[in-house]
C-alpha cells in the first residue's frame, strides 16, 4: 500500500516545557478505555491543561497563540513509559506532524513512526532556542526536514538526528511496515518451522 | 570456534527473518500476548484491511488492565470497561486465541500469565502490547513491549519491523543486606543510570546477585526495565529457570524437555562476548530504596533527605521543582515519616505469592495504620489461590489489608482502584509519573513489598528495617 512521502513538516510550533514527559501526561490512562482511536485527540494532555474542575490551566495548547500549531517541541526523553499508542494517536488526531524533542521513549518513537508521526531529535541547545524563539514569535514558521536532517525555525537552523531506518521509512513512504512485513509471510512461515514452536502444547 | 555471543545477539539472529529495504530486520515473534486495552482496535485493523490471524497459536489473551477487583458480577458497572472485555472475548472466540478469561481460573496480569503457564520460555521472542513485557525477560527471553499498530503486525504477519539493540551488561555482586531486595536493586540501577540511561539498549542482568535471586525475584528486576528506558532486559536461563518451568501446563515433556533444557542452555551468553557496555555494582551497597518525585529514576534511599532544587546540578532543577511541587515535600527533608493515606501491594511488578508470602511474615499481628486504606490485589487467580491455600489472605485480612481478586489495580488505576485527590500512595508498582494512580494530583511513592507493610503499619513512609526489627548486617 503506497503512503505518502513525508520528507518535511511545515507549520507553526508550540513549545511543551519539560524533561521526561510521559505517556500517561500524553494521554491519561481513563483515555484508554476505547475500542478505536476515533477522539482521542481531546485527551491529548488533559490532565496538564484542566483543572479537575474542568478549568483551563494555562497550558501552551491551550494558548490563543499557538492554536493550529503543527509541531510539538519538548524536551528529553519524551513519550518515556508505557507503550500505549495512544500517546502518538492523540498528538496526531490533535492535528500534529511532527515532534521535536531532545530524546524520545523508545517505544514511542516506534509507534509515532509507523503513524507517520515524525520525531526528530534535537541538541539541548536547540530545544531551548527554538523553545524561546516560539516563546518570543509564536507566528515562526518551522520547519521540520526530514530529508537534510534539520529544524528551521526563520533563519536559524537546527542539525537534527533520525536513526537512519524511520528516514528512509518516512522519504520513501512505507513507514508503516505491515505491507512490506505481510510481503515477507512465505519466509517467515519457514522461519517458524526451522524455530519450532515455543509453547507448543 | 565462532565468535562469542551474547544471549540478545542469538536469539536476534534466529529469528531474523529478513531485512527490510530500511534496513530494519523483520523478526519472528514466537509468542504474543494480548489483553482487553491495546488489542480491540488491532482487530479492528484487520478487519479493515481484510486480513486473517496468521499464526493464531502463537497469541494468547487475558484481561487485567480494567478489570474490577472487588466484584466479578458482570456486566460490569463501567460499560466501557464491559465493552471492552465482551470485545476481547469476540475477538478471541472469531480467531481462535486461547483466552484465559476470568472464569477459567488461570486470569491474571498479562506477565504473570505467561511465567505461570510455562508459556514464557528462554530464547524465545515475545511481544506484547505493554510495556511491561520486559518482565518475560527473567527467563531468558527476549521481551519488550509494542504499540498497536504492532499489535495488528504480529497477529497479520508474527513478525515486527525492528532495529537491534546495544546490549548493555548490568553485573550485581556481592550481598544484598537484610531488608534489601529485588525491587530495592532495581530501583537502584535505575536510579545510578538514569530514567533514559537505557535507551537504545537491552539489559543483561548478570554477577551472583541476580545469579542467587529466585525465578519471581528475577521477574521483579526484568519488570521495570522499560523504567530504566531500556525496552528489554534479560538474565540469562540456568537451573533455576528451568526448575520453575518444568511440569508447567506449556512447558515440553519427556525426551522434548530434555532437548529443550540443552537448547535453551547453550542460548545463554558465552563467555568472553562483547558487550557495548557493562555496569558494576557491589550488592553491599544498595539501600533500601524509594522514590520522592515523579519519575521512577528520582530515587533516595529511605535514609536519606529529599533532594533540594540548588542541590541539585542545573540541567535537574526544574524537573526537581516540578516533582516537589506535585508531590508536596519539603526539600531537604527526610523522606522518612512522610504520611501515607494509601497502600497498594500488588501488580506485575510485585504481585507474586514470594512477595505476599514475605510481607506476611511481617504483618502477622500488626495492623495497618488506622487512617491508611490498605488493599492487596494478587496478580493472578493462581497467586490468590495460593496465598489463600497457605492462610496469607488471612493475614493481610487480619491485618487491615483488603484481599482482592486478580488485576492491574490501582498499578495503573484503569479499574475503579484509584487515588482520591492528593492522597499519597505507598505502593508495591512500578510508576510513580503524575496522575498514573488516577488521580491528577495523586502522589505515589514506590518501594518493595515489605516495605509497603512498613508503610501501612506505620500509616507513614519508613524504614522496614527499623519498623520490623531486622538486623542490618549481611550473615557472611
Amino acid at each position: 500500500m503506497a503512503l505518502e512521502q513525508i520528507r518535511e513538516v511545515r507549520g507553526h510550533g508550540v513549545p511543551v516545557p519539560g524533561d521526561d514527559i510521559d505517556t500517561d501526561r500524553i494521554i491519561p490512562a481513563r483515555y484508554l478505555k476505547c475500542v478505536t482511536f476515533d477522539g482521542l485527540g481531546e485527551g491529548l494532555f488533559y490532565d496538564e491543561r484542566f483543572g479537575e474542575d474542568g478549568a483551563p490551566k494555562g497550558h501552551p495548547l491551550d494558548d490563543p497563540r499557538y492554536a493550529g500549531a503543527t509541531v510539538l517541541v519538548s524536551g528529553s526523553n519524551f513519550g518515556c513509559g508505557s507503550s500505549r499508542e495512544h500517546a502518538p494517536q492523540s498528538i496526531a488526531r490533535a492535528g500534529f506532524g511532527a515532534v521535536v524533542a531532545e530524546s524520545f521513549g523508545e517505544i514511542f518513537f516506534g509507534n509515532a513512526t509507523t503513524l507517520g508521526l515524525v520525531c526528530v531529535a534535537v541538541s539541548p541547545e536547540a530545544r531551548r532556542a527554538l523553545s524561546e524563539a516560539l516563546r518570543r514569535d509564536p507566528a515562526l514558521e518551522i520547519v521540520v526536514d526530514v530529508d537534510g536532517k534539520q529544524v528551521r525555525a526563520g533563519d536559524r537552523v537546527f542539525e537534527a538526528s533520525i536513526p537512519e531506518s524511520a528516514r528512509e521509512a518516512l522519504l520513501a513512504g512505507y513507514w508503516d511496515p505491515l505491507g512490506e512485513l505481510l510481503e515477507g509471510v512465505g519466509d517467515v512461515k519457514a522461519a517458524a518451522e526451522r524455530l519450532g514452536r515455543a509453547g507448543a502444547v | 570456534m565462532s565468535q562469542p555471543k551474547s544471549l540478545y545477539q542469538k536469539v536476534w539472529q534466529e529469528h531474523a527473518v529478513r531485512t527490510l529495504r530500511n534496513g530494519q530486520t523483520q523478526l519472528l515473534i514466537d509468542t504474543h500476548l494480548i489483553h482487553e486495552v491495546t488489542s480491540p482496535q488491532a482487530f479492528g485493523m484487520l478487519r479493515d484491511r481484510g486480513l486473517e490471524v496468521l499464526m493464531p497459536e502463537r497469541t494468547f489473551a487475558t484481561v487485567d488492565h480494567i478489570v474490577p477487583t472487588h466484584t466479578r458480577v458482570e456486566p460490569f458497572e463501567d460499560a466501557l470497561a464491559d465493552e471492552m472485555i465482551r470485545e476481547l472475548r469476540r475477538n478471541c472466540a472469531e480467531h481462535g486465541i486461547r483466552f484465559f478469561d476470568l472464569d477459567s481460573g488461570n486470569q491474571g496480569i498479562v506477565h504473570m500469565v505467561g511465567p505461570e503457564q510455562g508459556i514464557t520460555q528462554p530464547g524465545a521472542t515475545i511481544a506484547c502490547g505493554d510495556s511491561h513485557t520486559s518482565t518475560h525477560g527473567a527467563f531468558g527471553a527476549i521481551a519488550f513491549g509494542i504499540g498497536t499498530s504492532q499489535v495488528r503486525d504480529v497477529l497479520a504477519t508474527q513478525t515486527l519491523a525492528m532495529s537491534e539493540l546495544k546490549v548493555r551488561r548490568i553485573k550485581v555482586t556481592g550481598r544484598l543486606h537484610p531488608g534489601v531486595y529485588a525491587k530495592d536493586v532495581i530501583l537502584h540501577i535505575i536510579r545510578t543510570l538514569g530514567v533514559k540511561g537505557g535507551l537504545g539498549y537491552a539489559y543483561e542482568y548478570g554477577g551472583n546477585v541476580f545469579e542467587r535471586m529466585s525465578m519471581e525475584e528475577r521477574m521483579t528486576v526484568c519488570n521495570m526495565s522499560i523504567e530504566g528506558g531500556a525496552r528489554c532486559g534479560y538474565v540469562n536461563p540456568d537451573a533455576a529457570t528451568f526448575a520453575y518451568l518444568k511440569g508447567r501446563p506449556f512447558a515440553p515433556e519427556g525426551a522434548a524437555w530434555d532437548e529443550a533444557v540443552s537448547r535453551w542452555s547453550s542460548l545463554a551468553s558465552d563467555p568472553g562476548c562483547r558487550y557495548d557496555d557493562v555496569v558494576s555494582i557491589r550488592g553491599e551497597e544498595i539501600p533500601p530504596t524509594v522514590t520522592w518525585g515523579i519519575n521512577p529514576g528520582q530515587a533516595i534511599s529511605i535514609e536519606q533527605n529529599v533532594p533540594t532544587v540548588d542541590g541539585v546540578p542545573e540541567s535537574e532543577r526544574d524537573g526537581v521543582a516540578e516533582a516537589l511541587a506535585h508531590m508536596k515535600l519539603t526539600p531537604g527533608a527526610p523522606i522518612k515519616g512522610t504520611k501515607v493515606d494509601v497502600a497498594f501491594f500488588g501488580s506485575c511488578t510485585n504481585g507474586r505469592v514470594s512477595d505476599f508470602i514475605e510481607a506476611a511474615r511481617y504483618l502477622e499481628g500488626r495492623r495497618v495504620h488506622p487512617g491508611v486504606k490498605a488493599i492487596a490485589v494478587p496478580g493472578s487467580q493462581h497467586v490468590k489461590a495460593e496465598c489463600e491455600q497457605r492462610g496469607i489472605d488471612k493475614v493481610f485480612e487480619a491485618a487491615g489489608f483488603e484481599w482482592r481478586d486478580a488485576g492491574c489495580s490501582m498499578c495503573l488505576a484503569m479499574n475503579p482502584d484509584k487515588l482520591v485527590g492528593d492522597q499519597l500512595c505507598a505502593s508495591t508498582s512500578n510508576r510513580n509519573f503524575k496522575g498514573r494512580q488516577g488521580s491528577p494530583t495523586g502522589r505515589t511513592v514506590l518501594m518493595s513489598p515489605v516495605m509497603v507493610a512498613a508503610a501501612a503499619v506505620t500509616g507513614e513512609v519508613s524504614d522496614a528495617r527499623e519498623v520490623f526489627g531486622v538486623a542490618r548486617e549481611a550473615v557472611a
